[in-house]
């Protein structure tokens, strides 16, 4: 049949580039996971096993703590995100007079430069500088030392993750709670359903599909983040390594100290990892959903 | 209850705002103003950082790079994911579909580090050509998405009626879906420009001096600039400008490409 030809045809160019890209390359991290290879990028390299995923997870000091931060940031930044977005679309769920400057003015931090975002969260936050403090000391707050501190660092940049990402959440929200019909709102209320009982028991579990997905977005994304730590902490997420997460460490492995084998292996670990998220996140929607 | 919301609205509306407004004002102070937390919204604006952004060596030429590499990447991408997009939606291709979209799942820094050193054997890093190939593997997925569904938003029975009067089913393709899918592919092609003008991690490793894009000229310019907060805040919104012109023009369609696919489970 000719349609079996053509749909094949007009897939495979988008098929055969995305699987180059990715086939190719994952197979030769995963060969480089199991060698020496240091240095120069044609430098000679010896298969030594498994010994880089030992090395990483005997690693307490840059390994484990990345780890950890990692999930630290996205389960604080998604979790979060989710709360204030859903708040938010049902805020904006009827519309109102303005509603399309509102979701401008919500689009813009998600399409701004994240280098750009985080370079002017730095000036805002400046400790001593900064228009944050000069606020938050108008109202009695203690100056406090946001991105300059080792403590406070990685909670300030899930502050920024926050405000970046909460409008997609809003978004992605509202096209799902536009989808739902309100029948079934109305028959709760003729019942006799409160605010909250129509929204908890109710248009929550009808969002369910659509938070999943949006979940699972925002997990994969929040764990991949790179752009704005890079920008506001440098190489290694700062002195004390205080906001390095697995990205920025695997960045910083291959691209600064050149260990291009044990920044495999923490690749391959960090790929399975997000993979895993994912696997789990999708199973218990089609759990609940069921 | 209706003062409250508006209220609330109101609140975060200023929330998502303002950060992007001291920016701007920022951009328009001079040194010791910007550093001057009691300087507010009100101040005799100058000149003088957008002056030193455009003398900057590297800002403007890093400019017209990250224009060649954005629209080369998305009239490519553009190219070979729309009809990809189309047979996935009207052939139910979804289990060949969704292997392109694992691009968006694996982390690009796994990536990244074989690219890089199988680019430098080749000695391609630093070149166009490695810029746009590896936007492209962002761009690809990204339009793939958003297009799939407005494929299977469109109604069938157009392109029936065309089979019917005698066009082949590529002919229905490039003579009425098309052509009605135009307002989405114009809008997953902004967003995959925008993707590719934001992006930083593929360009801080794969570009040279000559190539840099903008986010690594600007990343470049703080430490250059030591803490020349103006003129950092007038490359911010130089870069920031065209992003928020889109946004205001096309906010209807940018929140419908930036959402799709998310309501159907």
């Amino acid at each position: 049949m000719a349609n079996r030809h053509l749909k094949w045809l007009m897939l495979s160019p988008a098929l055969l580039f995305v699987g180059a890209m990715i086939i190719f390359p994952l197979l030769f991290t995963l060969n480089l996971s199991a060698t020496d290879a240091f240095g120069a990028v044609n430098a000679g390299a010896d298969h030594i096993g498994l010994r880089n995923f030992a090395d990483a997870f005997g690693d307490h000091r840059r390994f484990w703590p990345a780890v950890w931060r990692t999930i630290g940031f996205t389960v604080s930044a998604v979790l979060l995100e989710t709360i204030f977005g859903l708040a938010l679309a049902m805020l904006m769920r009827r519309a109102f007079r303005g509603i399309r400057w509102v979701r401008t003015i919500l689009i813009i931090p998600l399409l701004a430069t994240p280098v750009a975002i985080g370079i002017l969260w730095l000036l805002i936050l400046d400790p001593t500088t900064g228009i944050a403090n000069h606020l938050l000391g108008a109202l009695g707050v203690p100056p406090q030392e946001f991105l300059g501190s080792v403590r406070a660092s990685l909670p300030t940049l899930v502050l920024i993750d926050v405000w970046q990402w909460t409008p997609m959440m809003t978004l992605l929200l509202l096209a799902g709670l536009s989808t739902l019909s309100e029948e079934p709102e109305e028959a709760a209320s003729m019942d006799g359903a409160n605010a909250w009982q129509r929204f908890r028991y109710v248009v929550l579990p009808m969002l369910g599909p659509t938070l999943t997905t949006a979940l699972v977005l925002r997990a994969v994304d929040g764990l991949k983040t790179f752009d704005i730590i890079y920008a506001t902490k440098g190489a290694g997420g700062g002195s004390s390594f205080e906001a390095e997460t697995l990205n920025v460490y695997a960045y910083g492995l291959t691209f600064d100290y050149q260990e291009y084998g044990l920044a495999a292996a923490v690749l391959v670990l960090f790929t399975l990892f997000i993979i895993g998220v994912v696997l789990v996140l999708r199973r218990r929607s089609a759990r609940s959903a069921a | 209850m209706k003062t409250l919301r508006g209220v609330a609205i109101t609140v975060v509306a200023l929330f998502f705002s303002l950060p992007i407004v001291w920016m701007f004002a920022a951009a328009f102070k001079t040194n010791v103003q910007v550093t001057d937390p009691s300087v507010g919204l009100i101040f005799e604006p100058t000149l003088d950082n957008f002056r030193a952004v455009l003398a900057d060596e590297r800002i403007l030429p890093s400019m017209v790079n990250s224009l060649i590499v954005g629209v080369t990447s998305t009239v490519l991408s553009a190219i070979i994911a729309v009809p990809a997009a189309w047979a996935v939606g009207r052939f139910r291709m979804h289990r060949a579909g969704s292997l392109v979209l694992v691009a968006r799942i694996v982390p690009a820094i796994s990536l990244l580090v074989p690219w890089y050193y199988l680019f430098a054997q080749a000695g391609l890093v630093g070149s166009y050509t490695v810029l746009i190939l590896s936007h492209m593997f962002v761009s690809v997925p990204l339009i793939l998405w958003i297009m799939i569904g407005f494929f299977e938003g469109l109604p069938i029975e157009l392109e029936e009626a065309a089979r019917v009067d005698g066009l082949s089913a590529f002919g229905a393709f490039r003579r009425i879906a098309l052509p009605l899918a135009a307002p989405g592919t114009a809008t997953a092609s902004v967003l995959a420009f925008v993707a590719s003008w934001n992006n930083f991690m593929f360009a801080l490793i794969l570009s040279d001096e000559h190539t840099m894009t903008v986010p690594v000229a600007l990343f470049s310019f703080i430490s250059y600039a030591g803490t020349d907060w103006g003129g950092l805040m007038a490359a911010s919104t130089v870069m920031t400008i065209p992003v928020v012109a889109v946004a205001v023009l096309a906010q209807k369609h940018l929140v419908a490409g930036l959402t799709a696919g998310a309501t159907k489970g």
